[in-house]
């Protein structure tokens, strides 16, 4: 199948320093492939600061990449400036969800002008047409028309997220970013949330790129997952492989520290000691995870390891997986 | 196991524009000395207001309405300001949720360290540095020397924690209370937070109560869990029991929404309907009746009462 967005060696690279004068280069995403299908739902993990919401930012084209493609159906993306993306067709085919649809809703807009907004500026609508595309959209996501009128404070989580998929869905997109769509939401409204989106992706063919702190979601919806490690993919594969015979050290070390429903006191498991290295001038020879890795040897100070093939689709980057 | 904390019928209500929200109703649940109870239950349940009841640092709007908290045979409920400020911060002590946000921003975290020894501890003055950067050391800071010079912007958000964690511990108090503790911190930097509460808890004898949204978190690191369910407990047990047969309708739901290995998107369910208006709630029966599908007629009637202590309890007129 052909992919919906091919990814390839994507980077960015933010100047920090003071008084003017870039004396860093920070490497929030760093020589970063891989791709999408239609239909596919990808999952995207890794601690906080490797450059996961870096990465979708530059995929919805709010910033622009240092280096590297964006091919989104027959266009490179990557090309086209984020200053003016936002009135180019392609901006309707991906669209975004964040983390807190609360603060991502303007909160002088009423649900339904929310959800309008982006009618209005992609698609030109007015009037009863549209009235009609977002009562359509209300009732899809399964806001109850009524609570239209309400500002978000005036709503619960779980309706501010449905809202705000709501208005990412109005223009038809191919492609949905979830930046941590219920992190904020508890367990019984995040189930429902999560239903909806599976029940999205099957009506409207969507592909989903899910960003989440969360394994256990990600092992409910998504079908490959990504991980990443201070601005580098460490691993990628489909979604049993990596979370039932995780290839690289981070990977196991991220697996280990998840909290399980256990009924048996679990048993030791090994802790990912250590800070992560500076993503500021970082070594291009020294592997990423080198000197926080459980099982890091002097090779990975001499060559930084490749995304290597080490089961069907089943990426690792580390000398030894 | 002798008790340590006691918190029996406790109720609390807020006085708001919009009415009189009647937060907890009659809490009942105690503490056993050096042991672990998590406190879970949905947002807005009434697990924050529990602790700040408990630490006697309620909002002024709100008022505790009824009941006791006893904290090693004192009654706090009773006690004077000067008796519960020495409580607090000496015998029992609280991390908050937000570490950076309870840190002062302006002063380095070695001397932040030190005021709180000096406040509280029994230490000379010319000694309290040279503490800090132990309790650093200790909470695995490395160059605790150096980074007690440290202000809380230069230090990532683990390593904050990390210092909210010596702070509390810093007087080697008999109750630490936790109100989600790793909220926001990454799923490897929790491992190791919360690993480093149980171990100074099982080497001090310290008793925990561990506020969470996180089932696997509670069952992971906690003796016992209370379920709280908009104000009131509604089922209280040691951790393996109640999560291999919960009794409580709601802790049952609770269960079956939350993610594991093992489950598909199809197995789980949401809770139906929302939790209450507190302003509105009716007073001592069941809260959760309006989303039970176990109701009947009875239910109406007065609650059955939770006593504080070990045993597996729902509050429940048709439990599992
Ligand atoms: N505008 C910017 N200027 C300089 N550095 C930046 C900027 N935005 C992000 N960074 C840095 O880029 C790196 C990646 O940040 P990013 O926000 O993408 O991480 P993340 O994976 O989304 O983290 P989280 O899980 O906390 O949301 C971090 O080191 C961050 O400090
Ligand atoms: N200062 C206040 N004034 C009015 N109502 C309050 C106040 N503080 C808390 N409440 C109410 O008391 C109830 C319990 O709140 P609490 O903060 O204890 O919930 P929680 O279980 O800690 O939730 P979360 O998981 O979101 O932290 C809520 O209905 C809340 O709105
Ligand atoms: S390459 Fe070395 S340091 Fe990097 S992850 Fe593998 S073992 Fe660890
Ligand atoms: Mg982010
Ligand atoms: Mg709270």
């Amino acid at each position: 199948m052909t992919a919906l967005l091919d990814v390839i060696n994507l980077q960015k690279i933010y100047p920090v320093g003071g008084g003017g004068k870039a004396r860093g280069q920070l490497h929030a995403v760093d020589d970063v492939s891989f791709s999408i299908a239609p239909g596919e739902t990808v999952g995207l993990v890794g601690e906080s600061g490797c450059g996961k919401s870096t990465l979708v930012r530059l995929l919805a084209r709010l910033h622009d990449p240092t280096a590297g493609a964006i091919h989104f159906g027959d266009t490179d993306l990557a090309g086209m400036k984020a200053r003016g993306f936002a009135r180019r067709p392609e901006r309707a085919a991906i669209q975004m969800v964040f983390q807190d649809a609360g603060e991502s809703i303007n909160p002088r807009y009423t649900a339904f002008e929310a959800i309008a907004a982006p009618l209005r500026r992609l698609r030109g609508l007015r009037g009863t047409a549209l009235q009609q595309r977002v009562e359509e959209l209300a009732d899809a996501t399964g806001i109850p028309r009524a609570l239209l009128g309400r500002f978000p404070h005036q709503l619960s989580g779980g309706q501010k997220a449905r809202v705000g998929i709501a208005r990412a869905i109005a223009v038809e997109p191919r492609l949905l970013i979830l930046d941590e769509p219920t992190a904020a939401l508890d367990v019984s409204v995040q189930v429902v949330i999560l239903k909806l989106l599976m029940d999205l992706r099957q009506r409207l063919g969507l592909s989903y790129l899910f960003v989440s702190h969360d394994i256990n979601v990600v092992r409910l919806i998504c079908d490959r997952v990504i991980v990443m490690y201070l601005g580098k993919i460490v691993e990628q594969g489909p979604t049993a492989e990596v979370l039932g015979r995780p290839a690289h050290p981070y990977t196991r070390a991220l697996l280990s520290a998840v909290p399980e429903l256990t009924l048996e006191p679990p048993g030791p498991r090994p802790r990912l000691g250590g800070e992560p290295r500076s993503p500021i001038n970082p070594d291009p020879k020294v592997c990423r995870f080198f000197g926080r890795c459980p099982d890091g040897r002097p090779a990975c100070a001499d060559s930084m390891p490749r995304l290597s093939p080490v089961g069907p689709g089943h990426l690792a980057a580390c000398h030894f997986a | 196991m002798s008790e340590l904390l006691r918190v029996e019928n406790l109720s609390v209500a807020f006085r708001t524009r919009g009415g009189i929200v009647r937060a907890l109703e009659t809490v009942s649940f105690s503490i056993a000395r050096g042991e672990t109870v998590a406190l879970v239950g949905e947002s807005g349940s009434g697990k924050s207001v529990t602790a700040y009841a408990a630490m006697g640092i309620l909002d002024p709007a709100g008022q505790v309405t009824g009941g006791r908290i006893v904290f090693d045979g004192i009654d706090l409920t009773e006690a004077s300001e000067r008796e519960i400020e020495d409580l607090r911060g000496r015998e029992m002590s609280m991390i908050f949720q937000n570490p950076r946000a309870a840190l002062n921003p302006i002063r380095r975290i070695g001397t932040q360290i030190a005021d709180v020894l000096l406040r509280h501890g029994n230490i000379r003055r010319a000694d309290a540095p040279a503490e800090a950067v132990r309790l650093l050391a200790q909470v695995g800071i490395p160059d605790p020397a150096r980074r007690s010079r440290a202000y809380p912007f230069e230090l990532s958000g683990g390593m904050c924690q990390r210092v909210m964690i010596a702070i509390a511990l810093a007087c080697a108090p008999s109750l630490l209370i936790a109100d989600e503790p790793t909220t926001g911190l990454d799923v490897t930097t929790q491992a190791v937070a919360m690993d480093l509460v149980r171990d100074l808890a099982r080497e001090r004898q310290m008793a925990t109560l561990l506020i969470t949204h996180d089932l696997a978190l509670a069952s992971e690191y906690c003796d016992r869990v209370v379920v709280m369910h908009a104000g009131h407990v509604v089922e209280s047990g040691p951790v393996a029991e109640l999560l291999a047969a919960p009794r409580h309708p709601y802790t049952a739901r609770l269960l079956a929404a939350t993610p594991r290995p093992g489950i598909a998107l199809g197995d789980l369910a949401a809770i139906p309907g929302e939790l209450p208006d507190l302003r509105r709630a009716a007073a001592g029966v069941c809260r959760f009746a309006g989303r039970c599908d176990r109701r009947r007629d009875d239910c109406a009637g007065s609650l059955p009462p939770i006593p504080p202590g070990p045993l597996h309890d729902a509050a429940c007129w048709n439990p599992l």
